[in-house]
């Protein structure tokens, strides 16, 4: 416990921590747990955080205000989460005091990417050829695979940046992968398009998300899983509307 | 040379999502190698006719205990090994097909693939909650005995 403007520094830097985690898409729990634990271990012991899908809320007590704070995205950033951990366990081990967690939690909110966008792409297009295989497609249709999937993740970032909307986003990716794969085996480049579609389309398939929406639910967390799962569903819908124009044309 | 295509294809595939959801870059290989832990686990049981949900139980289980214990290993919270390691068994093909069958205006045939979706990912759930369950205990036994 310390001077009311150290206390708002102090309250300022779980609420950080608790916000960023939750935009990287840290479980509900870690992020209620990471705040407690900070704040625990600044002598706050009846401190209580309470974290949904789109809010944080924190108190530090009776005679502190409860802060809120909004959290407007969420994508999977699992670099940062790794980073915010590290600073969690030396906070709480007073290997770092609140000033310079405070600090090294703003860098973490300035920085950019861990993976560049160019090998974000490489990587998508990667994971797109491998998953023909996976799913046993013949080795005929990597490429046209590799090709979609690099082709469909260009436009995934493309639109998201130019309109800051990810739905529309995927759904106009999920329309480029599945015209893409449709176009290809029409001119004889693939055989078969439905796994062409479905390994084109795996980087952008909310499996990840639906099932990390339900480990919320089956921990208890209601309201996060509830709208993390709508989130999910609302991108499987997207993508599938996609693909379902673009199949449509065919 | 079956099984050295789907080595090397999970790893890649799972390597590629880790970069792809910015896994730190000096975890990125054993996040694919988790991967390949996971798919291996699948694909040996449906080989052995067991069905995709057991198969997806299982998958999910090992790559929750692998994941368990890179992250005490790197001192990494465990969701950085495990987001990207259950992803080649994740039913996204029969949600495809699910879709594909609305479109095609066969809502029953489309309600029986969705359903199996909702199975199959329940179980892999189930799996990542009952190594989660494991690892707790394992955790408790050892900090009694200090």
């Amino acid at each position: 416990m310390s001077s009311p403007q150290n206390q708002r520094l102090e309250i300022e830097c779980f609420l950080l921590a608790g916000k960023l985690l939750m935009q990287s898409g840290a479980e509900t729990f870690r992020v209620e747990d990471t705040m407690r634990r900070m704040a625990i271990s600044q002598g706050y012991t009846d401190a209580v955080s309470y974290a949904t899908a789109t809010g944080v809320f924190f108190s530090a007590g009776h005679d502190t205000p409860t802060r809120i704070v909004h959290v407007t995205s969420r994508s999977f950033h699992l670099d940062k989460i790794s980073r915010i951990n590290d600073i969690s366990r030396k906070l709480t081990s007073h290997q770092l005091t609140v000033e310079e967690a405070y600090e090294a939690l703003l860098r973490i909110e300035a920085s950019g990417q861990a993976v560049r966008p160019a090998m974000q792409i490489f990587f998508a297009a990667m994971a797109s050829g491998s998953f023909v295989l996976l799913f046993q497609g013949g080795l005929n249709d990597i490429p046209v695979a590799v090709f979609a999937g690099g082709f469909g993740y260009i436009f995934l970032l493309l639109v998201q940046q130019a309109t800051k909307i990810k739905f529309f986003a995927e759904f106009i990716s999920s329309l480029v992968i599945g015209c893409t794969a449709a176009a290809a085996v029409h001119f004889g480049l693939g055989i078969e398009t439905d796994k062409i579609i479905i390994s084109a389309v795996m980087p952008l398939v909310p499996g990840v998300a639906i099932t990390n929406a339900l480990r919320d639910l089956i921990a208890g967390h209601m309201v996060s899983g509830v709208s993390k799962g709508i989130e999910a569903f609302l991108t499987a819908l997207c993508i599938g509307s996609g693909i379902a124009v673009a199949l449509s044309f065919m | 040379m079956d099984w050295i295509y789907q080595i090397i294809c999970s790893f890649l595939a799972t390597l590629g999502l880790a970069a792809v959801f910015q896994a730190p870059r000096k975890a990125l290989v054993s996040c694919g190698l988790v991967g390949v832990l996971g798919w291996m686990v699948y694909y040996i049981l449906t080989l052995q006719q067991v069905d995709a949900v057991p198969a997806s139980f299982f998958g999910s289980f090992a790559v929750a205990i692998a994941a368990h214990m890179l992250a005490r290993w790197y001192k990494m919270p465990m969701i950085v090994f495990s987001v990207a390691g259950i992803i080649p068994f994740v039913p996204g093909g029969m949600a495809y097909e699910a879709m594909r069958a609305i479109v095609g205006y066969e809502y029953i045939l489309s309600l029986q693939y969705a359903t199996r979706t909702g199975i199959i990912t329940g179980s892999i759930v189930m799996g990542f909650v009952t190594a989660e369950v494991l690892a707790n205990a394992v955790n408790r036994v050892r900090s009694a005995r200090i």
